[in-house]
């Protein structure tokens, strides 16, 4: 069976995977404990398993991921925000892995070139929505010091959640469905965890939102620096 | 019909036999990742094989592996395709795959879970205390049923790690996926 991909679809979602993965790789040897540190390099691997999937759909995997210019990169802008402190990165988890499991549960039931994978990967990110929820309730309604850093983060991070509903070409899902639940989802844990819902504009003017057409922000330049610069340092080298 | 040959059967045992790399008690048919073997015409064979997660990274081990053993046993051209449909579930895991993953201390994956993610709430990670659990994790060594989750993420994806409150001892759990 042939199935026409279609390779912007592909690619923006495979960016998603992929970015994120190293923004989680950052952590190898910084987490706040050994565990966590193999949690979120555990997640990180399950995001670069997709990643190479999604894009050798789309071309050559190698090539995409380390000799594409910044603007030819399609994720979303959340995905590419620095980890800063641990709340941040949970903030992060919690709001990227609930659209990700919402999305490829959707791919999973339909009959795309991406049922496939989103039926394999979707039973991953519902490990990665756990641990995002666990740990946004555990800082949540944890200390003053982690509940005030778990607000902020929340909150910084929410300008960057509309994009991820801009209906994208080739990605055959109801988009205005999988925004309500995804509010609905997130809005319930944020609740438990004794936290505010953040206000403010997700989507229009003073949000973020152009990761899909190639804008990125300040950020990501010196994140694929250091992913690539090995690659193009020593084109072909292997090991 | 799909119809499978003598030679295809003896090529399927040979290929399953083979150990899985990061669980060596296990071969890859005991972890159920091996889908199909086809023989293409005399002396090439193309072998379908299953990730357990997508990112795996012994996938490429396990390949090199079975195409070592296939060509011992005289086959010339060996291709290791990897598909993802339909996707690997830890039901896939054999009886006694998971009798030997017991027996190497990881506590096998429970079977039968309903999938998506399982709203839990802050606190009761101790296994006995969580009453949406349809099994307690057992305890490799001792057999305990009161064990409580550290990490769910351990040494690699695929596993979480868990202690045993009655002989303290701490142990992997194979995931239900």
């Amino acid at each position: 069976m042939t199935l026409t991909v279609n390779t912007a679809a592909a690619l923006a979602l495979g960016d998603d995977a992929l970015v994120l993965s190293h923004r989680l790789g950052e952590w190898a040897g910084h987490a706040p404990v050994l565990e966590e540190e193999v949690a979120l390099a555990n997640i990180a691997l399950d995001l670069l398993g997709q990643a190479r999937v999604l894009l050798s759909m789309a071309g050559d995997e190698d090539e995409l991921a380390y000799l594409r210019e910044e603007r030819a990169f399609r994720n979303l802008q959340l995905v590419e925000q620095p980890n800063g402190d641990f709340a941040h990165t949970i903030a992060r988890q919690l709001y990227f892995s609930t659209y990700q499991r919402l999305l490829y549960a959707q791919l999973a039931s339909g009959d795309s070139e991406f049922a496939p994978l989103a039926a394999k990967a979707v039973k991953e990110v519902a490990y990665h929505q756990d641990h995002a929820e666990q740990w946004t309730l555990r800082l949540g309604d944890g200390t003053d010091e982690s509940r005030e850093r778990m607000s902020r983060a929340c909150q910084a991070l929410w300008r960057f959640t509309g994009e991820m509903f801009q209906p994208l070409d080739g990605v055959d899902v109801d988009w205005d469905g999988m925004r309500a639940a995804w509010l609905e989802s997130v809005e319930d844990t944020l609740r438990r965890a004794t936290l505010t819902v953040p206000e403010g504009p997700r989507t229009g003017a003073w949000t973020a939102g152009a990761g899909r057409q190639g804008l990125h922000t300040e950020s990501f330049g010196r994140m694929l620096a250091e992913m690539q610069h090995l690659h193009r340092s020593h084109p072909g080298a292997s090991w | 019909m799909v119809t499978t040959t003598a030679l295809e059967e003896e090529l399927r045992r040979l290929a399953g036999s083979v150990p899985d790399p990061e669980l060596p008690v296990l071969t890859l048919d005991d972890l159920g990742v091996l889908r199909a073997v086809h023989v293409r015409d005399a002396g090439s064979v193309e072998v379908e094989l299953t990730p357990t997660y997508t990112g795996c990274p012994a996938v490429e081990a396990m390949s090199a592996d079975i195409e070592r053993v296939l060509h011992e046993h005289g086959i010339r051209e060996v291709s290791v395709r990897t598909v993802l449909s339909p996707a690997w579930s830890t039901d896939d895991i054999s009886d006694e795959g998971r009798r030997k993953l017991r027996e190497f201390g990881i506590a096998p994956p429970r079977g039968g879970r309903p999938s998506g993610p399982v709203a839990l709430d802050l606190g009761p990670t101790r296994t006995a205390a969580d009453e949406q659990e349809p099994e307690p994790v057992r305890c490799p060594s001792c057999g305990s049923a009161d064990t409580e989750l550290l990490s769910r993420f351990s040494s690699t994806a695929c596993k979480a790690l868990r202690r045993c409150l009655s002989c303290r001892e701490p142990f992997d759990h194979f995931k239900e996926l």
